[in-house]
């Protein structure tokens, strides 16, 4: 059985899921990522689309104009990391209560999400076209000035996920979590290969 | 049609093709570490991809929305007659292939910070040249420069008393730090030299090598396959994830170094490293060299 959360989304939705989680999200969403955050905590402009109880999608689509509307024809998540100068402050402003990326976030985003019970996923990246497949309608674009990967495009989106929950509302960081695993792995790794590469004319 | 538009056209419709199919080496190196993966989130994350592969082969879309910065590493005959205009062709051959693929809009001017919305701009595309004396040839390689995966990329000069050790070390706190952001399984290309802009332009080639390939010298060798190893026992797994394996490979390209100074670079690609190889002759008849394989069907590779 998919979990599948529905646009508005409560606290009480939300509260019980955990890092690992997988689920999948059906309702409305926004693109916005390095120049969306900017302009919204730097400048305090707000879009239209109001993002109380919504989602974000840290991502920069290739959109296809056609007379009446777009078409999506590619879309997958970029970088989340980028964003962790502004999300806490973004958390705060918006009420956005799912933010959807690639890769982890910092500890500011992980104690906005305890603060403020929103959670941060992983869509697997690179899967631009699963994702494209996913997004039933494009409503309408915002700050179409930024150029088309980083405008605010706005999506009705249905099942779309996996969603791997990678902060939650508890603020546990799952790629916090795994950085600690794979560091110390790591420096044991180190030592074995420079053991295998002393190369000198000595 | 000119001898020109021709040439445009070839290249133009290679760049979708790059676009929208991964290179044999890549898909097949892919498909081993499905393999070999025994986590279930990991395998869940590799049908992902593979699902992905197939959407995108079915509906001719771009496998990833980050068809980058399109770059060209041409290794051009001194004979190949179109030569003079060869920067302008590729140019052209780029906005054709952004119309027609469609390619995301990803050339920013510096300082205007404006989006040109052609993927033509200074310096963009980017070339690299290399001369073939006497050939009437024209080869290369195209590659996608993503944002997620050129995010990683660095370079230092190390004192040589740092030594390879010290070159390990600064791979694989790059990889650890700010390679699980960047889609792996990565290509991990390193590049040793004398300054940081050598072993920077080493390592980009170093990764565009194909997944599989060995570097001819035995101590480099050696040294790609127990980074390669020590990466892997990390566990990084499909996107950062955790699983069995972290890489797709690891290659290593050197040119001699001065002896004060030991440079090291890194630049990865993405599980989905979009790269292509093709010669054309003075004819304008080709040969592409990634892409041999026929249609995929469920993921399984069929050759010609």
């Amino acid at each position: 059985m998919k979990n599948v959360l529905t646009t508005p989304i409560s606290d009480a939705m939300i509260q019980d899921l955990r890092i690992g989680d997988v689920i999948y999200l059906s309702g409305m969403m926004a693109t916005c990522r390095d120049d969306g955050h900017r302009r919204r905590v730097e400048s305090g402009i707000s879009p239209a689309f109001a993002l109380e109880g919504m989602s974000i999608l840290h991502a920069g689509p290739i959109i296809k104009v056609r007379d009446k509307g777009w078409e999506m024809i590619s879309i997958g998540p970029t970088t989340s990391r980028r964003m962790e100068a502004f999300e806490a402050e973004f958390i705060r402003q918006t009420g956005v209560k799912l933010i959807i990326g690639k890769g982890g976030m910092g500890p500011d985003t992980a104690e906005a999400c305890k603060t403020y019970k929103a959670l941060h996923c992983v869509y697997p990246g690179g899967c631009a076209v699963t994702a494209a497949s996913q997004v039933e309608e494009i409503t309408g674009v915002e700050w179409e000035d930024f150029g088309m990967p980083e405008a605010l495009w706005i999506l009705r989106v249905k099942e779309f996920g996996p969603l791997i929950v990678s902060i939650d509302t508890q603020g546990n960081n799952l790629f916090e979590q795994n950085r600690v695993l794979f560091n110390q792995k790591k420096e044991e790794e180190i030592q074995r290969v420079a053991s295998q590469v002393h190369f000198s004319h000595g | 049609m000119t001898k020109e538009q021709q040439l445009t056209a070839t290249i133009a419709d290679f760049i979708s093709l790059v676009a929208k199919r991964l290179p044999d080496d890549v898909f097949t190196g892919l498909k081993e570490l499905q393999r070999e993966e025994k986590q279930p989130l990991a395998q869940a994350l590799y049908q992902c991809i593979f699902d992905n592969l197939e959407l995108a082969e079915t509906l001719q879309r771009p496998i990833c929305q980050d068809t980058g910065l399109v770059q060209f590493f041409l290794r051009a005959g001194t004979q190949f007659p179109y030569l003079d205009s060869l920067e302008e062709i590729l140019r052209q051959a780029v906005l054709k292939a952004t119309e027609q693929t469609p390619l995301r809009h990803n050339v920013v001017e510096a300082f205007s910070e404006q989006n040109t919305g052609t993927n033509v701009g200074t310096g963009a595309p980017w070339f690299e040249w290399e001369l073939v004396p006497g050939s009437q040839a024209l080869s290369f390689d195209v590659y996608f420069a993503g944002g997620g995966c050129s995010l990683p990329g660095r370079s230092k000069v190390l004192m040589p008393s740092e030594g390879y050790e010290g070159i390990v070390k600064y791979v694989f706190d790059t990889i650890v730090d700010w390679g699980i952001n960047a889609c792996p399984p990565l290509v991990v290309g390193v590049g040793i030299g004398t300054c940081a802009a050598t072993a920077a332009v080493l390592s980009k080639k170093a990764m565009l090598r194909p997944v599989g390939s060995v570097n001819p010298d035995p101590k480099a060798a050696v040294m790609e396959q127990e980074m390669r190893r020590g990466l892997d026992r990390i566990g990084i797994g499909p996107l950062g994830m955790t699983g069995s394996k972290s890489v797709q490979d690891v290659h290593i390209e050197f040119a001699s170094h001065h002896p004060a100074t030991l440079a090291v670079g890194i630049t990865v690609g993405c599980w989905a490293t979009r790269r292509g190889t093709m010669t054309i002759q003075s004819d304008l008849s080709y040969e592409i060299h990634s892409h041999k394989q026929q249609k995929r069907k469920n993921g399984q590779e069929e050759g010609i």
